[in-house]
Order: structure tokens, then sequence, then C-alpha cells
């Protein structure tokens, strides 16, 4: 590494003298490391000691009070053979993600085309979809709870007043899930922001080339909108999914650690969190984690080996 | 769920308009259709804030009223101050302070440091460290949840607000990576006639670097107020005793009763709400300005 840096140095201060420059390295390199060395011992003490301390404690049986017991694979073996939540955990959260997932990108993209469209009042509209992005989760679950209360709640109300299906929100196992993503879409604000940056980025001249040949409105954005944002689609599709596979509070606050009807509104870092601070199973719990970190790390490695054929980056950015 | 179908309809007009230009009345017609679309989308949008404020005006057993009204017959101002004492949400507020502003300043500091070490210092390992900076971003904080409680239980700060605190001294990756991409687009020029002038690293970094990011300070700022004000999993993981619990932590408390007080829960929800409100509508352009040029949207 060393080596591959040294060559480019004279490239940056012009004529610099061999020896003074060769001095100068060593004072940035220690100045370098002291400015990065935050960094560096937060990571080995919060993030590299506690990854490898999870594994070991995946391979034990360990509940806080008696030191750990080395139990092999078995806390794997129970997960995966002998477990009947875990299933169902990692069913919810899919469900949960395909459903949150496109929904929350379209909301953001549809919302963002028209603020990027008003040329008044853009930072008042914007606000006002940004406002729920603010509300601290666990008001947010609590206000939709209330809005969705399948008796008395607002919206039942409104469907039972135009003879509509009124569905049992928060009590019918199959529309729990659906609950926790209208109060998440709700707040649909940051990838909004993300995507009016993008799209204030798009230069005027493609439309323009585009508009000169011919292309209509749907074929500009399907042609030049959408490629060029491309980049931002990704980055909020990838985080958003990484953060719909971790849901936590919305659930746990609607329906406790224990997820509701039949277990409906369990997700994974519920049963994680239920198992490591409610039963004190921290090897259980461990290799739970490990069971979610290794799926999310399939998943996210399949959104970048497909992003390459959609993504469009500029040539010459990083 | 159904507010988000007529959305993909708004594209044609918004091109449309483009398609005539100079025609002023599809110009007009455009106007008037992306107003009328935003109108109907920011009201759909507020309406759950509205029943919030009207939830929290209603007398307790109005809450549920039939049928459902949006102006309460009679005010109940006095929710604000008894959802506020029938739990110490003073102290829930202080606690909340402490954590959040440790954790902005933690975060600004830290980050500003190593992002400008990332940025501007040639050191050896340097891009190494960097991938793995990288890296880290990729792993679910949820895999060292049970490792992290175990390390700090190990040393007796649970059931301390440490946990929530001492972490973001030691930078967070994903706002180390912003500052990096921003401090990388200020000329270097800049900072070469600083140090012709005889400037250290960190006169540098103060005097000409940090004047120049106020928009990617704004930002990680905001995302780290917004992040921890309204964090749940680390308050409810960490915090035993009612008098260290967070705002978050004591809203939840609120189910903790034989029936839920909805009417207090919505006033105090207000209330957490004001202070991050007050610093997005402070900071809101400074933002917006330092997502864009971040380079967040991903390019």
């Amino acid at each position: 590494m060393a080596q591959a840096v040294l060559p480019r140095e004279p490239g940056r201060g012009g004529i610099v003298v061999p020896s003074r420059g060769r001095r100068r390295v060593s004072e940035e390199t220690v100045a370098g490391w002291t400015a990065i060395s935050p960094w560096v011992v937060g990571f080995l003490i919060f993030t590299l000691g506690p990854l490898i301390a999870s594994i070991y404690f995946s391979f034990t049986s360990y509940d806080m009070l008696r030191s750990p017991r080395w139990v092999g694979l078995e806390n794997y073996r129970r997960l995966i053979f002998d477990d009947a939540l875990l299933p169902k955990a990692l069913a919810n959260t899919f469900i949960y993600a395909l459903m949150h997932v496109p929904l929350h990108v379209v909301t953001a993209l549809g919302v963002a085309l028209l603020l990027n469209e008003a040329r008044q009042m853009q930072g008042f509209f914007r606000t006002i979809f940004y406002l729920p992005s603010m509300t601290p989760a666990v008001a947010t679950a609590y206000l939709w709870i209330l809005i969705l209360n399948p008796n008395d709640g607002l919206v039942n109300r409104g469907l039972r007043f135009l003879n509509l299906p009124a569905p049992g929100w928060t009590t019918d196992p199959d529309w729990t899930k659906a609950t926790i993503v209208v109060s998440q879409i709700w707040a649909f604000g940051g990838a909004m922001i993300i995507y009016l940056a993008a799209l204030k980025g798009v230069p005027q001249d493609l439309y323009e080339a585009a508009k000169l040949d011919g292309a209509n409105a749907w074929q500009r954005f399907r042609g030049v909108t959408l490629p060029m944002i491309s980049g931002a689609t990704f980055f909020i599709a990838t985080i958003s999914t990484i953060s719909s596979l971790n849901v936590f509070t919305q659930g746990y606050v609607m329906f406790d650690s224990r997820g509701g009807p039949e277990n409906s509104a369990l997700f994974v870092v519920m049963y994680l969190f239920r198992r490591a601070f409610e039963n004190f199973q921290m090897g259980y719990a461990a290799a739970i984690a490990w069971l979610l970190f290794l799926i999310i790390l399939v998943v996210t490695l399949i959104q970048f080996r497909f992003s390459k054929r959609w993504v469009y980056y500029e040539a010459g950015e990083t | 769920m159904s507010r988000v179908l007529p959305r993909p309809t708004v594209v044609a007009p918004a091109a449309h308009r483009r398609a005539l230009l100079g025609a002023r009345r599809a110009g007009l017609l455009h106007r008037v259709l992306v107003w009328a679309l935003l109108l109907a989308g920011s009201v759909l949008f507020l309406l759950p804030f509205l029943w919030m404020v009207s939830t929290s005006l209603k007398a307790s057993d109005a809450v549920f009223s039939v049928p459902p009204r949006w102006l309460p017959s009679s005010f109940q101002w006095r929710n604000y101050v008894d959802g506020w004492t029938i739990l110490p949400f003073t102290t829930f507020l202080r606690n909340s302070l402490i954590v959040t502003f440790a954790n902005v300043l933690g975060n600004l500091v830290s980050c500003t440091l190593v992002a400008y070490g990332f940025a501007r210092l040639r050191a050896r390992g340097k891009n190494v460290l960097f991938l793995l900076l990288l890296a880290t971003l990729m792993i679910p904080r949820e895999v060292t949840i049970v490792p992290r409680f175990l390390l700090f239980s190990e040393v007796g700060l649970v059931n301390t607000l440490w946990p929530l605190i001492l972490p973001a001294w030691f930078g967070y990756p994903f706002f180390i990576f912003l500052l990096r991409q921003f401090f990388m687009t200020i000329p270097r020029d800049l900072d070469d006639a600083a140090r012709m002038d005889g400037a250290s690293h960190l006169r540098i970094l103060w005097d000409v670097i940090l004047p120049l990011s106020r928009p990617a300070l704004a930002t990680v700022a905001i995302f780290s107020f917004i992040g921890n004000w309204t964090n749940l999993l680390d308050p409810l993981i960490y915090l035993r005793s009612t008098d260290l619990y967070t705002l978050a932590l004591g809203l939840n408390l609120f189910r903790g009763q034989n029936f839920t007080q909805f009417n207090m829960l919505m006033a105090v929800s207000i209330i957490t709400l004001v202070p991050v409100l007050a610093v997005f509508f402070l900071a809101q352009r400074t933002f917006i300005r330092g997502v864009t040029l971040t380079g967040m949207g991903g390019r």
C-alpha cells in the first residue's frame, strides 16, 4: 500500500526537495493516523471486538449468571430445525420488506418528481412531506394505532361509512404487517430528499436533446430521468431493504415483543430482542443475529449484482 | 396505501410541460395540476397530524367519539400539562437532551477529524482502512447488539447513559463517509496556501475546511439529532431505572397503564416533536444543500 502511495507524492505540491518531502510524509502519516485513530479505536471496541465475541457467543449457552458454556453448533441446529417461531419471524420480515421497499421507493420518487416541478413554495411542501420522518417512531406508532383502530379508528369509521370492508388492522393476522407498512410509508421523507437532490442534478440539455429527437414525455422519463437518477434509486432501495429487514421499533411499540395476533408481526430483530433481553439467552440471540446478518449480506450482494444492469454512473465520477 | 396509486401518473404532466414549452396555456394547466396534486398529497399526509392535534385536545371519553369529530367539543389544554406530569417527562426530556447533544457533538468532533484524515492526509495504510470503513457500513448494528450489551455490562455501564453516548465519540462510518466525500470537493490549493503560512493540520481543518463545510456539517448534525432523539432500541436495552429514561422510552410507558390515554399520549408526542421541528426549520436550507452536495443522490 505504502509503495502505491509514495510515487504519487511529487505530483501534489509541485516541486518538493526530496529530503524535505520524505520528512513531510512521515509527519503527515503521524498526523493522519492520529486523525483516523478515534474511528480505529471505536471500530476495534464497538464493531470488530463485538463481532468476534458474537461469533463466539453464538456457539455457547450464556445466561449472564453463569459463565458461557460451549455448545458447538447446538444453537444453530435448534434455530434451524427446532424453533417454530424463527421461520415465522423470517417470513414476516421478508413479507414486510417486499411490501415496504417498492412502495417506499415509488412514493418517494412520485412526490419528489412533483416537488421538483413546483417552482414556488417548494420549501413549504417539502417540509410537510418531511414532517412525518421527524416524528419519533414511538409517537408515529401510537398515532397509527389510534387511526387504524379496527372498531373506533378514523380509517375504519370512514370505510364503514362508505360501505367498504373495514379490515382488522391490528387484530387480524393478515393485516398487521400492512398496518406497519402504512405507518412507515408515511415517513418516506428521507428518501424524498435524496431523490430531490438527484433530480436537481439531471442536466437539462439531456431533456432538450431528447426532445429534438422527438421523444415524448414518457419516453423522456424512461430514457433520461430514470437512468440519470438510478444511482439514487439504488441507494434508497439498498438502504431501505436493510432497514426493513431490521424493522423493530414500529412492531415492538404496536404489538410488543410477542408480535401481535398469532405472531403475525414478530420480526427477526424483535425475536432477537426477546431472546436476549427478556429470556437472557445471549448465545441463542447471537446465533439469530448472525443468521440475520448472513441473510442481509446475501440480499445486499444480490442487489449489488443486479445493480450493474440498471444503475447508470456518470463517467469520471466516483 | 391507496395514496400511492395516483403518483405514477404524475410523471406524464411533469414531462408534458416541457413538450409544449412555449404554449402558455399548457404551461398553466401543468402548473395547476402540479399544485393540485401537491396540495392533495400534503393534505393526505397532514391529516394524521391534524388527528394527533385534535386527539391531544379531547377529553378521555371523547377520543373514540361517534361520529369522529375533528374539532373537540371542548378544548382540553390541560392534557398537555397532565400528560407531561403524570410521568416524570421533565426528567425524560433532560435525559434526551443530554444523550442527543452529546451524540451530535461527539459525531461532529470525531467524524470531522477522521474524515479530514481520510480526505487530506497521506498516511500509510489509509486506503485499506477506508475500505474497511466502507465495509462496516454494511454490517447491521443488530449483529453487535448482544456483545455490545455484554461489553457495557462487563464494565458496569448498563443502566447509565454512557452506552448511548460513548460510541458517538469514536466516529460513525456513515457520517465519516459523507464528510470525507464533501472534504474531497474542497480545493487543495486552499490548504496548501495555509500550509505555506505555517498552519498546523488542526488549524487548516478549523480555519479552511470547516467554514466551507457548513452544509455537510448541518446534514450530519440533523441526522444525528433526529436519529438519537427518536431512538428507542438502545434506550430500551440499556436503561432500567425510570429516572434515566429518554422521551421515546417514556412515551412507551403510556402503554403500561391499564388502557392507553391516547389524548395525553398525543399531547406529549407533540411536545417531543417540537425540538426536532425547530431544528429542521432553522437548518432546512443548509441541510438540503448538504444532502445534494455530499452526493447522497448516489452520483
